[in-house]
């Protein structure tokens, strides 16, 4: 940015202490600002060529103030790490009961929405994970898992997302979101888990 | 009489105990009729009373005695293990003076604590390592029952005991013991964390241990979700589930070559592998085709086929010994219970018509029985089934919960894992669910196999 800028500069006046000054001012904006995309200062009037041998006082030059882009959470998710995507992630997980990989009411409303979210952002390629609570087998809830994802992601599919775009793990009951042993942490654990592995 | 003397082996026989026996063809050959043989029995029908005192080093050196008092005490655990002979408390033999030589032994002695065995060892430093002497005397005929020499390196004093004790136990009562054998499992003790997740997760790697639970090592070092490990019949190898790439795959570690190979090929969404008893084939568990089914695959991955084909998950394949049948769990009828199925996928069978039943184990000959996870509660328990007779049996009751059982090779142990003492831990139990013993501490360890 600032190497364009003062190339511009050097193209549009024939003054050199303005093109000094204007390297600078450009260098120390360029330096502090964030690279973000923002409107190109206008370049500066030429000025006749019989002017450049005066040496005037150098003209003040103010450059527009940058008005930031409305935070809009597309254009935050749109940069986001895919660590902070997950962090922070649209795609919400559905819960299951105990032995069972039906999608119940109110998994299919948060279906729909991640459908809409991956509608959205149409380049992710998402990893669902199956996970289990700790009642089952170590065994047959790599199984169950397994049926829990390939569950959601039939769903998704007939919504119309490509299946290429939705891989499957189980991870049985290995990863238990909560250490506890109660019903209010399995209910956490039997879950439909969505990563966003490419955005 | 305290100690029968058999004149040959025939006349103890082993087949007359409660117990089935290993085939006779694995006895020691038949002695020569001059000599006195060799078979230690107990009073009436009870169990020889054996005594293991330390054995003796033939130097003062630190090394030795502490070698000779290992493999003593040692050896007195793994006879003490199987239950076959009564071990004399070893607090009462300091009352008796220690022999120096076999020539020296107290038989006057052993014979007040009822002793009719004594195991007598000595231990003696080598250029190279360590050599020891061993006999089993008759302590009424003051007879050496047994003997034999070992040498080797002085690293594991503990192998020295655990081959004695497997032999004792092959020649006097024609039982293979299992001294010498390992469980693997998978464990979190390392406290490493996976990498490239949002979330905390931590890492779970193989493991192996000797039957009693020492010389624990890691075998994996992937630091990924390694889980269900199953060694080879040969105990040379261990196949297990790995999500080191991501998605679960079967590899193959060889432990004594420090070599790796990747049985399914990276066709992700494979689980559960066990091996076929001649260590040819492997079955395992896999989604790769839409659903949980099970496949048999050559050991070096080749010629995959698939052996079940239902809309229901077929999950948690084991071999039977003889190679011909596979028993799984299946939820076609809507819960989790044991099926059985010829290798060649016909002859469905139905074994158990439990809540949730999972994780089936084929006992060796000659017991032909299944054991399996059941949910009994809020948790699981221990179950065994004969095949015969369908009669069903449970090991453990609601203590924590139970689940993942593993014979031991000669049928008459099991390892499970157990959260009765808090975390995830290892225990190994009788076939009877007596003589538990924790043999896993630190972290989470779960999913045991015992080798063949």
């Amino acid at each position: 940015m600032p190497i364009r800028r003062a190339t511009q500069v050097r193209t549009t006046t024939a003054s050199a202490a303005l093109l000094i000054l204007m390297a600078l001012v450009a260098a120390a904006c360029g330096g502090k600002k964030p690279p973000v995309a923002r409107p190109a200062p206008p370049p500066p009037l030429a000025a006749p060529a019989a002017a450049a041998s005066r040496p005037g006082p150098p003209e003040p030059l103010v450059e527009p103030t940058v008005v930031p882009p409305e935070p809009v959470k597309d254009d935050a998710i749109a940069s986001a790490s895919l660590d902070d995507l997950n962090r922070n992630s649209p795609l919400k997980p559905v819960f299951f009961d105990l032995d069972s990989s039906e999608l119940g009411a109110e998994a299919q409303a948060v279906l729909n929405a991640n459908t809409a979210a991956l509608k959205r952002y149409a380049t992710w390629t998402v990893t669902i994970e199956g996970h289990c609570d700790e009642r089952g087998t170590a065994e047959y809830n790599l199984a169950l898992g397994e049926r829990r994802a390939i569950a959601a992601r039939a769903y998704l599919v007939s919504l119309g997302i490509p299946a290429d775009r939705l891989r499957t793990v189980s991870y049985g009951k290995e990863f238990p979101f909560d250490p506890g042993h109660d019903e209010a942490a399995w209910s956490k654990n039997r879950r439909a888990h969505f990563v966003i592995t490419v955005k | 009489m305290a100690v029968a003397v058999a004149a040959t082996l025939g006349l103890v026989s082993p087949g007359a105990r409660s117990q089935p026996r290993q085939a006779p063809a694995q006895q020691p050959p038949p002695q020569q009729p001059s000599e006195i043989s060799t078979i230690i029995s107990g009073e009436a029908s009870a169990a020889p009373r054996f005594a293991v005192p330390d054995f003796i080093a033939s130097s003062t050196d630190a090394e030795t005695v502490a070698l000779a008092k290992t493999i003593g005490q040692v050896l007195w655990d793994d006879l003490n293990f199987e239950r076959d002979f009564a071990l004399i408390p070893r607090d009462i033999y300091s009352t008796i003076p220690a022999a120096k030589s076999f020539d020296d032994v107290p038989f006057d002695r052993w014979r007040e604590l009822n002793a009719d065995g004594v195991i007598v060892g000595t231990v003696q430093k080598t250029g190279t390592g360590v050599r020891v002497d061993v006999r089993l005397f008759n302590v009424r005929s003051r007879q050496s029952a047994f003997g034999k020499e070992y040498s080797g390196s002085a690293a594991n004093p503990r192998l020295y005991a655990h081959t004695i004790s497997d032999e004792i136990h092959q020649q006097q009562r024609a039982l293979r013991g299992v001294a010498r054998t390992k469980l693997t499992f998978a464990s979190d003790r390392d406290g490493e964390r996976m990498r490239g997740t949002v979330e905390s997760r931590g890492v779970k790697e193989i493991y192996i241990a000797d039957y009693d639970g020492e010389n624990q090592r890691r075998v994996t070092t992937s630091r990924s979700l390694n889980i269900t490990p199953t060694w080879s019949p040969d105990a040379r190898s261990i196949a297990y589930t790995s999500y080191q790439k991501g998605a679960p795959n079967i590899y193959i570690s060889n432990i004594y070559q420090g070599t790796r190979d990747d049985l399914t090929k990276d066709i992700a969404q494979s689980f559960l592998p066990s091996w076929s008893p001649d260590g040819t084939r492997l079955c395992f568990m896999s989604t790769r085709d839409g659903n949980a089914e099970l496949y048999v695959v050559n050991r070096d991955g080749s010629n995959p086929r698939r052996l079940t084909n239902h809309p229901g998950a077929d999950v948690s394949p084991t071999w039977s010994p003889s190679g011909t049948q596979i028993a799984f769990t299946s939820d076609r009828t809507g819960t989790p219970q044991i099926y059985l199925i010829g290798a060649d996928g016909l002859g469905l069978q139905k074994v158990t018509s439990e809540a949730y039943a999972d994780r089936p184990t084929w006992s060796p000959a000659p017991y032909n029985e299944i054991a399996f996870t059941a949910r009994t509660g809020p948790g699981n328990d221990i179950k065994v089934i004969d095949l015969a007779t369908r009669q069903l049996r449970q090991l453990t009751f609601g203590e924590g919960t139970n689940e993942s059982p593993s014979w031991s090779p000669n049928g008459r142990h099991l390892a499970f894992m157990s959260t009765r003492s808090g975390k995830s831990q290892v225990f190994t139990m009788a076939r009877d669910g007596r003589n538990l013993k924790q043999v896993t501490q630190g972290g989470n360890n779960s999913q045991p196999d015992w080798s063949k």
